[in-house]
C-alpha cells in the first residue's frame, strides 16, 4: 500500500512541522533579556553604594543609573516572543504570556517611574535615595508575579 | 455461612469506623495551661502579626494601605490538593473571630481546631504556630482584636477526595504534628540572637512550611532531615530555595547580606526578591532590626543541607 504509506508520511511530517515552532527555543531573546536584567543589577549596585556612602554621591552617576534602568524598561518587553518560554535557564513566569495586559502594565509603570526619576535630576544623596526607592519598588513588583525561581 | 460472613464484614466496618472516629478526634490544648482571657498586650502582638505574615493569606493582595488590615480572607491558595480560601479573621462577631475566646484562638493557632471542634487544614500553618509561647498567642489575639471588623465570609475550600474529609485531618495530625521543643539542634553555646532567631523562624515566621520539603509527595509533614533545605513551590512552577548554609542559594551570603535582603528585598548581587517571598519580605521589613538580625544569625547557625 504505497499510497497510504506516503499519505501517512505526509501527515507525520505535517504534525512534526506544526510542533517545530513550539519546540524551538529562542535563546537570543532569552539571553538579551537576561543581559538587560544584569545591566539593571549593576545600576542598582551603583545606586546602593552611593546611598550607603561607600562611594561619594555623584549626580552624573545618578543620571546614568536612571538612564540604564529606563533603557531596560523600554526595551525589556521586546524580548518575550512565544518561542522563548523555556530554555537558557530562563526564569520567566508563564504569567508573562498568560496575562499579557498585566505584564504590559507593569512595564509601563517601570517606564514612567524611571522617566520621572530621570527628570528629577537629584543633586544630593537624600533626593537620590527617595527617587531610587520609588524606582526600586518596580523590581519586586514585577518579580512577584512574572518571575519563577528555578 | 454467607450470613456469618456478612456479619463479620459488618463488624469489621463498624470497628474500622469506630477506630477512625476515635483516632481522628480533635485534640485541644490543656485549658489550665492557657493564659488568662484578656491578658494579651496588643502592642507586643503587632510584632508577632508581622512576623507571622497573617495579612499575606487573610487579606486580598489587591488591598493597599490600611485596607491590608481588613482581614476578610485573601486570594485563593491554589495547590495540588485543591484550592484553599483563608477565612475572615477580622474581629467581626458574625463572620470573623470577634466572638472567639482566647482559648478558641489558641486552639486554632496551636492545635488546628476551630471553636466548633472541626479540624483546620494545615494550609494554615498551625504546626509551626504550635511552637509559639502561650503569652505570644495572647498578645497576637489582643492585636487582632484592634483591627477593623469587616463582614463577609470567604468561599468554601474546593478540595478533591480524600482531602475534602476534614475528620481525616485528625489522622494527619497524629502522624505529622510537630512535637514540643525546637526543631533545629543548635550548639549549646549558641548566642541569644541565634536562639531568638530560632523562635521566630520555627514558630511565628513558619519559614519551614515552604522552605522544607514534605513527605508523602507533598501531602505529609515536613522532612526535618532536610530542614530549610529547599522544596518544590507549593503554588506552582519552580522551587523555593535552600536557605541553609549548605545550599547554592545563600550560603555565600554574610549574615548582614541576609539582613539586607530581609530589609530591602535586594540580594548581594542586586537581584530582587520575587514570587511569594515579596510579601514575606515586606512583612519582615516591619519588624525591629534585631529580629531580622536574629533570623539571619539562626540561618547561619543551622545544619547545612546540600542541594
Amino acid at each position: 500500500m504505497p499510497a497510504s504509506r506516503s499519505r501517512f508520511l505526509v501527515a507525520a511530517l505535517a504534525v512534526a512541522c506544526s510542533f517545530a515552532p513550539a519546540l524551538a527555543q529562542n535563546l537570543d531573546a532569552i539571553s538579551a533579556r537576561q543581559q538587560l536584567m544584569k545591566d539593571n543589577g549593576r545600576a542598582a549596585k551603583t545606586a546602593a553604594q552611593m546611598i550607603k556612602g561607600d562611594v561619594a554621591y555623584d549626580p552624573a552617576k545618578a543620571d546614568e543609573v536612571f538612564a540604564t534602568l529606563h533603557e531596560t524598561a523600554v526595551k525589556f518587553g521586546d524580548y518575550f516572543p512565544e518561542d522563548s518560554k523555556t530554555g537558557g535557564k530562563t526564569e520567566a513566569a508563564p504569567a508573562i504570556w498568560d496575562k499579557p495586559d498585566a505584564f504590559k502594565a507593569a512595564l509601563a509603570k517601570f517606564q514612567s517611574d524611571t522617566e520621572a526619576a530621570m527628570a528629577k535630576k537629584p543633586q544630593d544623596v537624600d533626593a537620590f535615595k527617595q527617587a531610587f526607592g520609588m524606582v526600586a519598588q518596580n523590581c519586586k513588583g514585577c518579580h512577584q508575579d512574572f518571575r519563577v525561581e528555578r | 455461612m454467607l450470613k456469618r460472613g456478612l456479619i463479620g464484614l459488618l463488624a469489621l466496618v463498624v470497628i474500622t469506623a469506630g477506630a477512625f472516629w476515635l483516632l481522628s478526634a480533635p485534640q485541644r490544648l490543656d485549658a489550665a495551661a492557657l493564659p488568662a482571657e484578656g491578658s494579651g498586650d496588643a502592642a507586643r502582638g503587632e510584632r508577632l502579626f508581622w512576623a507571622g505574615g497573617c495579612v499575606s493569606c487573610h487579606a486580598p493582595s489587591s488591598a493597599k494601605g490600611d485596607d491590608r488590615l481588613k482581614l476578610t480572607g485573601g486570594d485563593p491558595l491554589v495547590t495540588d490538593f485543591g484550592t484553599f480560601h483563608a477565612p475572615n479573621i477580622s474581629p467581626d462577631p458574625k463572620d470573623g473571630i470577634g466572638a472567639w475566646s482566647l482559648a478558641d484562638f489558641a486552639n486554632a493557632m496551636q492545635r488546628g481546631v476551630d471553636p466548633e471542634g472541626r479540624h483546620l487544614y494545615p494550609a494554615f500553618p498551625y504546626t509551626s504556630y504550635a511552637h509559639m509561647r502561650p503569652g505570644d498567642i495572647a498578645d497576637l489575639f489582643a492585636y487582632l482584636k484592634t483591627l477593623p471588623p469587616v463582614g463577609g465570609r470567604a468561599p468554601d475550600n474546593e478540595l478533591a477526595f480524600p482531602f475534602n474529609i476534614r475528620r481525616g485531618l485528625g489522622l494527619w495530625k497524629r502522624a505529622f504534628m510537630d512535637g514540643p521543643g525546637p526543631i533545629a539542634a543548635l550548639p549549646a553555646d549558641a548566642s541569644s540572637a541565634v536562639k531568638a532567631g530560632q523562635y521566630l523562624v520555627e514558630g511565628p515566621g513558619h519559614c519551614g512550611q515552604c522552605h522544607t520539603p514534605r513527605t508523602l509527595a507533598g501531602a505529609g509533614g515536613l522532612d526535618l532531615t532536610h530542614w530549610l533545605g529547599g522544596a518544590p513551590n507549593p503554588e506552582g512552577k519552580g522551587r523555593v530555595p535552600n536557605i541553609t548554609p549548605g545550599g547554592s542559594e545563600i550560603s555565600a551570603w554574610s549574615q548582614s547580606d541576609i539582613v539586607e535582603y530581609l530589609t530591602s528585598g535586594f540580594t548581594p548581587e542586586f537581584d530582587s526578591v520575587g514570587g511569594a517571598m515579596v510579601e514575606v519580605q515586606q512583612n519582615l521589613a516591619r519588624l525591629p532590626d534585631e529580629d531580622r538580625t536574629a533570623i539571619a544569625a539562626y540561618l547561619k547557625a543551622i545544619a547545612p543541607v546540600s542541594d
